[in-house]
């Protein structure tokens, strides 16, 4: 906590693209934080290599104008996270810098060495206190409490406070901006920490005090295609990848409106702008059922896109990590979605690159695939001191070259997610949409839940699954039938294809732009795969190839008529009879 | 100050070193030849007082005795009304008759838009053509690039485009354009009167490659700064994959790791860097980028077209001089699709593309000789009417009678509970006669 060396100077020898040379008096840490002095700007960058008294610095800013000699600044710190309450709602870049404030200072565009403070200093937050003088604490322990819209922001004993420590004076209720002090603690050497609101964390290094436990829970995101046929559980891992215009983006933004799930970061890395802006835009307007408020009290916005330096894009995805895994200590069931972890991996490369590493495949590093096992091992339920659970379930798009799942990062992605949510271009370009390909994907969740869920789940996961046996049959058929045409196959196989369709059609598909088809509860799911259920058993014959289309053609319009009609809506049950009736009308027995 | 440096130590591809201080990255240089040439150059990278300059015009013929003076500054390019009917290269030198343009600079490649800045773009930019307006409807502030191969007509699309749409101003990008390439843009422009507000930077086939690379960064800081002034940028960029190929070379020739087919691994950030320069601003103008990306060997798989479908706001292929309804998609078409056009228009056009889809299949099974079922016949019908009423790039309609002419062949080729569009739009816009059953 204290540190009585002195920081480290230096000064540019070298310079080339985002990577400098410095030449260095004093110590200086591996990834430290350094700010380099050039006209009349400070520019932030981080030691990446140390060699005699030569460091290695990449600069996270456009680097035009540095000449040799400039001065250069050592922090002494890692590259931190702020923490505290006002996260929320906030919408910051990959250095936590918050854009809102970067505009109101600095206009249009985003000037370089512009480096505002993450949480507000002049906010003030109702302060409940729960720890009494004399209690024992150690770090992560709550203090007490704040409300932060949607959530119960706890206070907590800072988390790079080491040992045991006795509270020694703590603020009574009130209004209190984060810099004040709201407690006091003494640790085992009788020093006095004094505690405020907030505090600061390095990003690359988990905050998990607690006990990791098994994520049996599942979390639905009112996406069909993944609550009935490939779930995710809280605290698990999933990764979507998908080539472009598969509809990965839309596919994260679905499931960042309405997942069932208290705090939702999202990490826009390396993406378009224009799909940050619908975020930015919507989300203060659109309604979260759950608790009646607006999206964005409940969302954090890191945004580091595109054309925005790719130093920056690296920090962005442990950044927002870090913010979930701190409201995951609070108790909080947290998600974070970064799109895309690619462009976090080409950072990586372009890193490695300017390093002169030893490339390996497609010229990433070679410790791609640890990086990516580490980030996705942050995710995980946390069973905490007060016996309550917190979650942080992560999941990553990803954006294969050429749309090639073989390449090294779809590839080191699949071997630690618990569900692949894998999105083709057949599919999307056919407009089948989510088109999250049914054939290629799975999840690890499936039997968790049917062992430890109820009997509801369990009937759910059972239809899904032999809805997904049709589905299969029905797609060899489907080859079949384009090699030796309609007529090469029989009339019980072409039932068998048109029922998969049919699952495939009113089910697994879903219309993002119907107001109603665009999020079905889990509910309303499980009504919809039992209706699926009651056509799959069905004893169905026809005189013709033809007439078999026809009818399917003519049920399926009829329960999409029905997935477009609200629970309220008075025709709800009406269309679901006629569904039911014109099924009827064609089974024997 | 100024101060000239006499003694250049090694050339290699485009670069120059020398040994020099106090010099800035990014710094321009003028460098002036034995034989009376002299050419812009840039300083990439230094260690200690040795600095490495990228020579703008090659460095075909500098001597080790050529004289190097340092301007203090970075690039810039000059901007304003002055340039509208003018014709620049890739170093900002008039190629046309006329005078050196002495109005306000702008720095090239400068800071990113702040993203809380920018508004979702929702006006519509109607081009007449359905395959455009009716299935991926472009929207001011969209960047998209046209997919093609050599030989398909991307550049007279492009030339169309720009002359059907109302945009204040138009800036052409040309980067490794053929000379009858850029005659035609210039032609065309002056017959449809577009020139008067048309800017263009022209980097020839023939021209020193670095100044290819800057065609993008001129083009778009001139357009960021009539942006910002309240005017809507319509900038054409042709053709981004000479942009990516000369940035191959260049990287190449400095050493750098290569990725993949020997593009850098940078290509992703460099091409989003420009691309990304597409912005509708609150309050303000907006740039909206069309680009061409010729796609070698037609394989879309190949790091040029794959990097910037994932950049893009969606794409459009021409191929067979059509653009193909598969794969062409616009990210921004449903912020004007039923909201500033009629309401049916997205589900409309979305199961057209859908019965297109089968229709494909079916014409698979007739050409592979099966026996057709009556939905096959219809499909086919379907896709003959689809193919010369709407997909042809001579149809010239506005969008309500592109939705009209929709509706039209649906009528003539299925019946109404076939097409699995709401029951809603069928009674309101369908062709159908007669009641619903």
């Amino acid at each position: 906590m204290t540190t009585e060396n002195r920081n480290a100077t230096g000064r540019i020898v070298a310079a080339q693209g985002n990577l400098m040379t410095v030449e260095f008096d004093g110590i200086v840490r591996q990834n430290e934080v350094t700010f380099i002095k050039t006209e009349g700007q400070r520019l932030k960058g981080e030691v990446i290599e140390i060699s005699g008294n030569l460091a290695k610095v990449q600069v996270f800013e456009l680097t035009r104008g540095i000449t040799c000699g400039d001065t250069v600044e050592f922090d002494g710190d890692l590259l931190t996270v702020e923490l505290g309450p006002g996260l929320l709602k906030s919408i910051y870049d990959g250095l936590q810098n918050p854009l809102e404030l970067v505009a109101e200072q600095a206009g249009y565009f985003l000037p370089r060495g512009v480096y505002l403070i993450p949480l507000s200093r002049t906010a003030k937050w109702d302060f409940t206190p729960t720890a009494k003088v004399g209690d024992t604490v150690e770090r992560a322990d709550y203090l007490g409490s704040v409300p932060e819209g949607v959530v119960t922001h706890r206070i907590m004993v800072p988390f790079t406070f080491i040992g045991k420590g006795k509270v020694k004076s703590i603020a009574p209720a009130g209004s209190y901006t984060i810099e004040q002090e709201i407690a006091v603690i003494e640790d085992e050497h009788g020093v006095a920490h004094k505690v405020t609101m907030f505090q600061r964390w390095p990003a690359k290094f988990p905050i998990r005090f607690g006990q990791r436990i098994l994520p049996v829970e599942q979390l639905t995101t009112a996406c069909r295609i993944i609550d009935g046929a490939f779930p995710v559980a809280k605290g698990g891992t999933f990764c979507t990848p998908g080539p472009f215009g598969a509809g990965k983006t839309v596919l994260q933004h679905q499931i960042s409106k309405y997942a069932h799930i208290q705090g939702v970061v999202v990490v826009a890395c390396g993406e378009r702008a224009g799909e940050v802006v619908e975020l930015l835009k919507e989300f203060p307007e659109l309604d979260d059922p759950a608790t009646g408020r607006k999206l964005i009290d409940r969302t954090c916005i890191i945004c580091n896109t595109s054309s925005m330096p790719v130093a920056a894009r690296e920090s962005s995805v442990y950044i927002g990590t870090t913010i979930a895994e701190y409201y995951r200590q609070m108790g909080i069931d947290c998600l974070m979605l970064a799109d895309s972890t690619s462009r976090w991996a080409q950072a990586l490369r372009e890193m490695s690159g300017r390093l002169e590493e030893i490339p390996g495949e497609e010229a990433f590093p070679a410790y791609l695939s640890s990086r990516i096992s580490e980030l996705y091992e942050r995710a995980g339920v946390l069973k905490l001191k007060d016996e309550t659970t917190g979650s942080l379930t992560i999941g990553g798009a990803v954006s294969p070259a050429g749309g090639n799942f073989e390449e090294p990062v779809t590839q080191s992605t699949l071997a630690v997610v618990g569900c692949f949510l894998g999105l083709s271009r057949g599919r999307s370009d056919a407009r089948r949409f989510p088109a999250v390909d049914p054939l290629i994907s799975w999840s690890k969740y499936n039997d968790r839940f049917a062992e430890f869920g109820d009997e509801t789940t369990r009937r759910r996961i059972e239809i899904a699954k032999k809805a997904h046996r049709v589905l299969f049959a029905a797609d060899e058929i489907g080859k079949k039938m384009s090699v030796v045409g309609e007529e090469g196959i029989g009339r019980d196989d072409m039932v068998t294809f048109l029922k998969g369709e049919f699952y495939d059609a009113v089910f697994l598909q879903q219309n993002a732009f119907d107001k109603v088809d665009t999020a079905t509860d889990i509910a309303r799911q499980t009504e919809q795969l039992e209706l699926v259920e009651q056509v799959l058993d069905a004893d169905l014959s026809f005189d013709s190839h033809d007439a078999a289309r026809r009818f399917f053609l003519t049920l399926q319009d009829k329960v999409i008529q029905w997935n477009y009609t609200a629970k309220n809506d008075a025709a709800y049950a009406d269309r679901k009879e006629t569904v039911l009736k014109t099924l009827k009308g064609h089974t024997h027995g | 100050m100024v101060k000239t440096y006499n003694r250049i130590e090694k050339i290699k591809g485009s670069i120059a070193q020398i040994r020099a201080e106090g010099v800035k990255l990014g710094e321009l240089a003028q460098v002036k030849m034995r034989d009376g040439r002299s050419s812009l150059a840039e300083v990439i990278s230094f260690d200690g007082d040795k600095v490495t300059l990228q020579i703008y015009t090659g460095t075909k013929g500098v001597s080790t005795g050529d004289s190097i003076r340092f301007l203090g500054k970075p690039m810039q390019v000059a901007c304003g009304d002055a340039l509208l009917g003018r014709v620049f290269n890739g170093s900002g030198v008039p190629m046309d008759s006329g005078p050196e343009v002495m109005s306000e600079k702008v720095e090239i490649g400068g800071p990113s838009f702040n993203p809380t800045k920018r508004i979702i773009p929702k006006r519509m930019i109607k081009t007449n053509i359905p395959l455009i307006d009716m299935f991926n409807s472009l929207v001011r502030s969209q960047k998209i690039p046209i997919f093609s191969i050599p030989g398909e007509p991307y550049n007279e699309l492009l030339a169309r485009i720009a002359s059907q749409t109302d945009a204040d101003i138009i800036i052409l990008g040309g980067m490794g354009l053929k000379f009858d390439d850029y005659a035609f843009f210039h032609q065309y422009f002056s017959k449809t009167g577009a020139m008067e507000k048309t800017t263009m930077f022209i980097h020839l086939a023939s021209d020193p490659v670095v100044e290819c690379l800057l065609v993008p960064d001129m083009a778009l800081a001139v357009a960021e700064k009539f942006a910002v002034q309240n005017k809507n940028v319509l900038c054409l960029l042709t053709d981004m994959t000479a942009f990516s190929d000369s940035l191959k070379e260049i990287s190449i020739s400095m050493e750098k790791v290569p990725s993949n087919r020997g593009y850098p691994g940078s290509l992703y950030s460099d091409l989003a860097a420009r691309y990304e320069k597409a912005v509708d601003i609150e309050g303000s103008g907006s740039i909206t980028i069309i680009a061409v990306t010729t796609m070698p060997g037609n394989d879309v798989t190949h790091p040029v077209p794959d990097n910037t479908g994932y950049i893009t706001e969606g794409q459009f292929y021409l191929h067979g001089g059509v653009i193909n309804p598969f794969g062409s998609l616009s990210r921004l078409k449903q912020q004007v699709m039923g909201k500033v056009t009629r309401k049916d228009h997205s589900d409309l056009a979305n199961a057209m593309i859908r019965l297109y889809a089968d229709a494909k299949k079916a014409r698979d099974r007739e050409s592979m000789g099966f026996r057709l079922s009556n939905w096959d016949q219809k499909l086919l019908a379907y896709a003959r009417k689809f193919e010369t009423r709407m997909m042809d790039l001579e149809v010239n309609l506005d969008i309500e009678q592109q939705l009209d002419l929709g509706w039209t062949i649906l009528a003539e080729c299925f019946d109404r509970h076939e097409v699995g569009l709401k029951a809603e739009w069928i009674t309101k816009y369908g062709k159908w006669k007669g009641k619903a059953a």
